[in-house]
């Protein structure tokens, strides 16, 4: 009997696997063409060694610079799925970096100020700068959920205001400090692996479960899926966008505080410029669909790891970098075309009868 | 929503969205009047539309394309490669007869490609114009990643140009932002073109069904938007006489935000390129604002157009909820 049933739950485990890999498919080919490339045309691609106790290589070097695009791209996973966007998590990564650097150095920003090594509790310094990007989040989701302003819109205004907001927090300048601890969140490692790929993976692993051993997932595909019919059915769909904003805004203030640490300084006109596009980007390479109701968070994983695999390859292929950008282009609309309902339409039409509609 | 209502609502009322902007606006600049001495003369406020001639330029494309339901997010790069295009060409010793033509069709192509996108392949408009603005930019950085002063004659006397109203000047870049403001309004409330556009803002299936063009309609609209661009990039050339890759960066987003101000939904199907033109006015005279006040933090300009931008949003759902109630 319960042998059967483990049996059974076994099967039910790997056919739920199988399904999940086969829902990212895709994204896992591009991946592993971009990689395969690498193992032939670029030697040493896949080396890695260990180096004053650290594991150093490309792709340690390219996991860790994915690691704050994948972390907000994974709060940004939720909200795609609810049918939303939020385009103010570079904003609020830029609020949460300078007010963490703000904290280190105990509310001085003179300009070029050289200080002692800063002995402010990371504690202090963390909590400061995430409740900071939960609030961002909580306003977001407050003008999406209860005055219902589209997504887009409603996050638009923190993203103009909130990195004005940074950059009055720093009075313009970029700042530096001191400070061992949070410098290890950018730059350390631990048992030889980067911190930020650690915290990356941690995210991971805690959205991942909040969202599977919780309905919070459930009710999140519903939301975007059909808001109306779930209200009926009666989803606390406030309660939930709400939440998924701000998780969003979470992620961004973990990034935000990984650029600062990274650089030991907190510029804010720079921290997170952009790191919206990318994050969308690497969320919809992913094969979650902005039209909601549907989202993949291993996707995204892949995503993030497709645009920066590309980045890190023309780079060492010496391509300038400034052709990275065209090539990013070319790949999001590669992907958009085989993710289009004509070009789906074309290939099951070519199938024939055995058309698979599970993935739908 | 107004042009689908067949019932007739007072001048006011339809113009509710208008008013608003048009009444900040005065009241920003009354102020500023008050507050400092030369703010409230023709100088400042036509310096405001040559300042903002090239993003003014990219919010009336994005104007029509917000009003049919959908956004662009390339206007900002497409302007800074345009002005690229011109540079590099001019530096090349080729001259306007040629340059401005070829910044004119890539930004036109441009806008051709990425309805085309959208239409046939059914893409989300946000992220295929995302991926038109990377592939823009990057285009700017691969013609050159520093500034490129521009030494044509022709740019040069155009940038010197103007109309002499006592000791204000209405510049080239001014005219042109003026014209294409009024090209648009016509566009959009005297032709087929605009009225298929506020029927797919307001639904498109629904648009689609009224037998609509609206295949050719979405197309033609990016591509407008593209145009729209490209003159503003030819406007960013006559305002700075060169070339850079990084201007404009962020651009779109104050597109978005002008358009916003002045009155325009969106969830599409209703505005006016008019409100747009306040819009910009009303984001300008804050950045007037700031420089003649002069001890405020230049920080606070996005702030202000943050507050205003969130002020003006809930007054839209005010609005909506209000319309919707009395039917």
């Amino acid at each position: 009997m319960t042998t059967a049933n483990s049996e059974n739950r076994v099967q039910s485990a790997v056919s739920r696997a199988a399904a999940s890999i086969r829902r990212i498919q895709w994204p896992l080919i591009a991946l592993g063409v971009i990689l395969l490339f690498n193992l032939i045309f670029t030697p040493g691609f896949f080396e890695i060694s260990i180096q004053n106790g650290r594991l150093v290589g490309s792709l340690m070097d390219m996991l860790k610079r994915a690691a704050p695009r994948l972390i907000i791209a994974l709060g940004m996973t939720l909200v795609i799925g609810t049918r939303g966007i939020d385009v103010s998590v570079g904003s609020i990564a830029a609020i949460a970096g300078s007010l963490a650097v703000l904290v280190i150095r105990g509310g001085d920003i003179t300009y070029l100020e050289t200080q002692g090594i800063s002995t402010v509790p990371i504690l202090l310094v963390i909590a400061v700068a995430l409740f900071a990007a939960a609030l961002c989040g909580l306003f977001n989701g407050f003008l999406v959920s209860t005055i219902k302003i589209q997504p887009i819109i409603a996050t638009l205004i923190l993203m103009v205001a909130g990195r004005g907001m940074a950059m009055l927090f720093t009075g313009g300048y970029v700042l530096n400090f001191d400070h061992p601890t949070y410098r290890a969140l950018g730059i350390g490692d631990f048992l030889g692996i980067p911190v930020p790929i650690i915290i990356a993976a941690v995210m991971f692993i805690l959205i991942s479960l909040v969202t599977r051993k919780t309905p919070l997932g459930l009710y999140i595909q519903s939301t975007g899926g059909n808001a109306t019919a779930s209200r009926y059915s009666g989803t606390n769909i406030r309660l939930i966008l709400i939440t998924v904003y701000v998780i969003s805004g979470i992620c961004a203030g973990v990034a935000g505080i990984i650029f600062t640490a990274d650089v030991q300084s907190a510029d804010a006109a720079y921290i997170g410029l952009w790191i919206e596009l990318e994050a969308i980007l690497a969320v919809v390479i992913g094969g979650t669909s902005m039209n909601g109701g549907r989202y993949s968070l291993a996707g995204t994983v892949v995503g993030a790891l497709i645009i920066q695999t590309l980045i890190t390859t023309l780079l060492t292929r010496a391509v300038p970098v400034q052709y990275t950008l065209i090539f990013q282009a070319a790949v999001v609309i590669i992907v958009l075309i085989l993710q289009s309902p004509r070009v789906k339409e074309f290939s099951f039409r070519r199938q024939g009868a055995a058309v698979e509609v599970q993935d739908e | 929503m107004s042009s689908v209502t067949p019932k007739r609502d007072s001048f006011a009322r339809r113009n509710l969205t208008l008013i608003a902007p048009v009444v900040v606006f005065l009241a920003f600049f009354g102020i500023g009047g008050l507050l400092f001495r030369n703010f409230f003369t023709l100088r400042v406020l036509l310096n405001l539309l040559t300042n903002n001639a090239f993003l003014g330029l990219a919010a009336v494309g994005m104007t029509v394309v917000i009003i049919s339901g959908g956004i662009d997010l390339s206007v900002g790069a497409v302007i800074s490669t345009c002005a690229m295009i011109i540079a590099v060409l001019d530096r090349a010793g080729i001259g306007p007869l040629i340059a401005v033509p070829v910044s004119l069709l890539f930004s036109t192509g441009m806008g051709f490609l990425m309805g085309g996108m959208i239409q046939f392949f059914k893409a989300p408009p946000f992220i295929v114009t995302l991926a038109g603005m990377f592939f823009a930019r990057g285009l700017g950085y691969v013609l050159s990643l520093s500034s490129i002063p521009i030494n044509g004659e022709f740019y040069k006397s155009m940038s010197y140009m103007g109309v002499r109203l006592g000791n204000a000047k209405l510049t080239v870049p001014a005219i042109m932002l003026l014209a294409a403001v009024l090209v648009t309004w016509y566009l959009l409330r005297h032709t087929r073109f605009g009225r298929t556009a506020y029927a797919m803002g307001g639904n498109e299936q629904s648009a689609f069904l009224m037998g609509l063009p609206v295949a050719r309609t979405k197309i033609l609209i990016y591509t407008f938007s593209g145009l729209c661009s490209g003159i503003g990039g030819l406007a960013y050339v006559f305002y700075t006489v060169s070339g850079y890759g990084l201007a404009a960066l962020g651009l779109e987003l104050q597109a978005i935000a002008s358009v916003v101000i002045g009155g325009t939904l969106l969830t599409g199907g209703f505005g006016s390129v008019i409100g747009t033109l306040v819009g910009v006015g009303i984001r300008g005279t804050i950045l007037t604002f700031i420089s003649f006040q002069g001890n405020l933090n230049v920080y606070w300009t996005p702030i202000f157009v943050g507050t205003l931008l969130f002020v003006f949003i809930v007054l839209q759902r005010v609005f909506v909820a209000g319309t919707v109630r009395k039917k």
